[in-house]
């Protein structure tokens, strides 16, 4: 008997509909690894009633011949994705006991197309962080350690817990959001694959909102085919979302193996950060080597405005923050603290309920966005925004087709290494993915390597406006070069 | 630009949060690193720039005016923490 979590989500849909075992079987077998891994703490709430309820539809479906393109593949939800009738908290005590009356419209895509919920996963609260230690919950275990190591790493953040749950077998995919780079950052981390597709392309209805110009969904995979079917079945118009583009959803799929041969790659000299680790040069190096060798022509460009882009995303994202989560009142929904009148109700709750990195953007959000402090702060963001974007647009314009950076400046890191720090340290781990979010751009990352110490190291690939399925050739290019990473099981 | 004790007192009333008087002196701390950090953006000409106000080019999408939803007033106050009537329920707010 073949171990059916091993199976990449392309192999256990294509198994699912040859019959060689039922989508039950499958669901079982990830019941029961994600059982044994509740050390990880990856799940916030386990499914298994609704998730075998699912497969069992989902058999039906398929005994009859008329299974979806993910009929009977589990996955996990970040906790973020409204999911109706399953409870939903952002991993916040202040959304404790909230369970929604609707579903997401991203995932009830996922559900129309034969998808089944495992469950919901762990992630920093309210999506703000880089580490997965900010959830209400507590903290993820990354499945990757050091060689001759127990340290307990990070997962990275914030859909930390989405990408533990593919890189240890706990589920054949995963969803995540990415604001500043919390689906490719933990995707590197844990040696997966995870893209951020274009502002517009998953439509964000129903999803925790935390900053609504730069919040995206998007795909964890184990390879790049697995995040190229997921999005297809993510993606698409909603009239629920007026910032959802009205545009036809391509068959990525057919994009993997695609010739990358004449594509031009740019690579921004000013990502060539000082003090950069030598290893993570390398991998660059390597990177640009593979895709030299697939047929690409390497250019080197100028994105001046790179320097900028995490100063101007730590206005711009508190600010749409601070207005996003003063909805969480004590009035409609989730923790009431009392108070001797309203307004020392609101404040005592949201005392109660946000957790410190939580507070601290508030905070930070509501100042810049107060009488006096406006133009200084917000509206100079908002145009540094524009020229960051300018900067990709000029390269683009020039025919660059895509852009190759790392992914991250360093490898998972120890639980409590950055976290008790000052805060900005732990926010420079987003320094290579937070400009694409300021820019709308898609890019995915695809793992490339292992350093060292035996941890996963990703490269990222940078896209023009809805050429995910660029980034998906460009990707599986380096995928084949690269090879594949799991870690080994300790758990 | 850099904010006191004072300032970080008014900012968590604007934001509707209690802070102990105790942690205010450390978030101080705190919101100060990351003005100094953001600070950076003084160095950028902006002169002549448009702010950004949609990162993708799309013209705002206008819908039909008509009632497409409704008559789900359990499902409203179904996760609120005090409700009565199909009404919200809050702290008396006029004396």
């Amino acid at each position: 008997m073949i171990d059916l979590i091993s199976l990449t989500l392309a192999q256990a849909r294509d198994a699912l509909r040859k019959k060689d075992f039922s989508a039950t079987e499958l669901v079982e077998a990830y019941l029961a690894a994600l059982e044994k891994a509740r050390a990880l703490n990856a799940f916030v709430l386990e499914a298994p009633e609704h998730a075998r309820a699912m497969a069992r539809v989902s058999d039906d479906r398929l005994a009859k011949g008329e299974g979806g393109p993910l009929e009977g593949v589990p996955l996990g939800i970040k906790d973020l994705f409204c999911t109706e009738g399953v409870r939903t908290t952002a991993c916040s005590h202040i959304l404790d006991n909230f369970v929604p009356s609707y579903e997401s419209t991203v995932t009830a895509n996922l559900w129309r197309d034969g998808a089944v919920l495992l469950g919901k996963t762990n992630a920093d609260e309210f999506a703000m962080g880089s580490s997965n230690e900010t959830s209400y919950y507590g903290p993820v275990l990354s499945p990757w350690r050091r060689r001759g190591s127990t340290t307990k790493l990070v997962p990275g953040g914030s859909s930390g817990g989405s990408a533990t749950a593919v890189a240890a077998r706990l589920s054949a995919g995963a969803i995540g959001t990415d604001t500043g780079g919390s689906i490719r950052q933990p995707a590197a981390f844990c040696g997966i694959v995870g893209l951020k597709p274009t502002y517009g392309r998953c439509s964000r209805w129903g999803i925790v909102a935390f900053a609504s110009s730069l919040d995206q969904a998007g795909p964890f995979g184990r390879t790049v085919r697995d995040c190229a079917i997921l999005l297809r079945s993510m993606a698409g118009h909603d009239p629920k979302d007026t910032t959802c583009a009205d545009l036809p959803v391509p068959n990525y799929e057919a994009a993997i193996g695609r010739s990358v041969k004449g594509m031009r790659i740019g690579i921004p000299k000013e990502y060539r950060m000082p003090g950069m680790a030598a290893e993570i040069e390398a991998l660059w190096r390597r990177g640009a080597d593979w895709l030299k060798d697939a047929g690409a022509e390497l250019v080197e460009i100028s994105l001046p405005m790179t320097k900028y882009a995490l100063p101007a995303y730590y206005i711009v994202a508190p600010a749409e923050a601070s207005s996003n989560l003063a909805r969480y009142d004590g009035v409609r929904y989730g923790l009431r603290t009392a108070g001797r009148d309203i307004i020392e109700m609101y404040e005592q709750t949201r005392a109660a309920g946000f957790g410190k990195e939580v507070r601290r953007r508030i905070m930070i959000g509501t100042y810049v966005l107060s009488a006096g402090y406006y133009d200084a702060y917000y509206l100079r963001a908002q145009k540094v925004r524009t020229l960051i974007k300018r900067d990709f647009e000029t390269a683009f314009a020039a025919g660059v087709d895509a852009i190759l950076t790392p992914t991250t400046p360093s490898a998972a890191f120890a639980l409590g290494e950055k976290s008790r720090a000052d805060p900005i340290e732990m926010y420079l781990n987003d320094v290579f993915t937070v400009t694409v979010n300021m820019a709308g751009l898609p890019a995915i990352s695809v793992p490339a390597g292992l350093d060292s110490q035996g941890l996963p190291l990703g490269l990222q690939l940078i896209g023009r406006p809805f050429a995910e399925e660029t980034l998906f050739a460009l990707g599986a290019a380096i995928e084949q070069a690269a090879g594949s990473f799991a870690p080994e099981k300790w758990w | 630009m850099s904010v006191d004790t004072e300032t970080v007192r008014r900012v968590a009333h604007l934001a509707r949060i209690a802070v102990a008087e105790g942690e205010l002196e450390n978030l101080r701390g705190e919101l100060n690193a990351i003005l100094a950090f953001v600070e950076h953006l003084a160095e950028v000409d902006i002169a002549g720039v448009e702010p950004m106000t949609s990162v993708t080019p799309m013209a705002l999408k206008t819908r039909e005016d008509k009632v497409t939803d409704g008559g789900i007033a359990d499902a409203i106050i179904a996760n609120a923490p005090a409700h009565e009537h199909h009404f919200f329920l809050v702290p008396k707010v006029v004396e």
